[in-house]
């Protein structure tokens, strides 16, 4: 009981204190779980790292599950996943009961005009530093810059095409690409 | 059924958001504007909000759209709908596929999903940036004043890079723009 507490505490301390999500929370993460709780090793939260990259939903939350279920099974991943998630609940459902009501008054709504501006410029920036970090090959530039073209007609002309459809064309590009590298591969040894 | 709907709808965006927090912005786009829940301003107001407070992005806007849409219980579902696809995800690879990250067929799948993913999340910053000053249809408009504000913010953000390392922070950049906002639009 004891540690089902300290799993829904801890994560319940990382999720009220990491803004912008993402990245940002893996030093606190690993502070935690690694340095002061020793819940995991500094290898594991590299795999955790590398599960959450390669699974849906953000890594913060991905995190909290593996930690949890690692430390007291299926529970230990409710306590943590909840503890994770719950101070941003709060918050937001606290917001969301005024928000409305705040656009109202024309300071706040003239002040949302101003972020909204600046809000485009924080998913460009997300994109650049992701695409820094992106390996410079031929393939995943061209999926990347597809998708983007396609992305965009879809939002210009207001299409009724949804991202998913995208991602799905892309997962199945990335297999096909895998079958001919592969058979190609096979080729050259039959040359041999 | 509203209820239904969250809960499939934000399903679909806990299912597809690969590739950390911001790729679930435009899943959320595609969802509140499918069931017509959120204006498209309203979805750049909240991704502010997200920024603004802890959590990640993906579970403030699933509580944000549950609980205008259907209350305190519309909230709890949007927002366990959210989570539980990467919960069992995770449960399911400790547990039995431990070596499906190692599986090749797997990684061929990532290996388009991932840029995928990086571009649709360009696009849709482009989008969101150019939309908010340029407009081509119904027809064609240009607000030079949000597009003269919108230079004045990326060159703040990006320009402050240069003075000191990493820049000013996202939160940061929002007061700013919240602060010119109200100086240029008005009390």
């Amino acid at each position: 009981m004891k540690l089902l507490f300290d799993l829904f505490i801890t994560f319940f301390k990382i999720g009220l204190f990491t803004f912008g999500g993402g990245y940002a929370m893996l030093s606190l993460i690993e502070r935690e779980c690694v340095e002061k709780h020793g819940w995991i090793s500094a290898d594991e939260m590299a795999t955790v790292t590398v599960i959450a990259e390669s699974t849906p939903g953000p890594i913060a939350i991905n995190c909290a599950t593996y930690v949890g279920y690692r430390q007291k099974g299926f529970t230990g991943a409710v306590a943590g996943t909840l503890g994770m998630v719950l101070p941003s609940f709060i918050i937001i459902y606290i917001i969301s009961v005024f928000l409305d009501r705040f656009l109202e008054i024309t300071w706040i709504a003239s002040a949302f005009r101003g972020i909204k501006l600046a809000v485009g410029l924080l998913i460009i920036d997300a994109a650049v530093k992701m695409i820094k970090k992106m390996k410079k090959r031929p393939f995943p530039l061209a999926v990347m810059l597809t998708a983007a073209a396609a992305m965009l007609a879809i939002n210009i002309f207001s299409l009724r095409v949804s991202s998913i459809v995208l991602l799905l064309a892309a997962a199945v590009v990335g297999l096909a690409a895998y079958f001919v590298r592969r058979a190609e591969a096979k080729r050259k040894e039959g040359a041999e | 059924m509203i209820y239904l709907e969250l809960f499939l709808g934000f399903l679909r965006v806990g299912l597809f958001s690969f590739g950390g927090a911001y790729s679930a912005i435009p899943l959320v786009r595609d969802i509140v504007v499918q069931y017509g829940w959120l204006s498209d301003d309203m979805v750049t107001y909240i991704i502010a909000v997200s920024e603004s407070t802890p959590g990640p992005i993906m579970v403030n806007m699933a509580t944000y759209v549950g609980s205008t849409q259907a209350g305190v219980l519309g909230s709890v579902i949007a927002t366990v709908s959210v989570v539980l696809p990467s919960f069992f995800i995770i449960l399911l690879i400790m547990v039995v596929l431990k070596s499906i990250l190692k599986n090749v067929y797997f990684q061929a799948v990532l290996s388009g999903l991932k840029p995928c993913v990086i571009g649709v999340i360009l696009a849709v910053g482009v989008y969101m940036t150019a939309r908010s000053f340029l407009s081509l249809s119904p027809s064609f408009s240009f607000d030079l004043k949000a597009a003269g504000l919108t230079a004045l913010f990326a060159l703040v953000y990006f320009g402050s890079r240069r003075i000191k390392k990493g820049g000013i922070s996202p939160i940061l950049l929002i007061v700013f723009s919240a602060v010119v906002g109200i100086a240029v639009y008005g009390i």
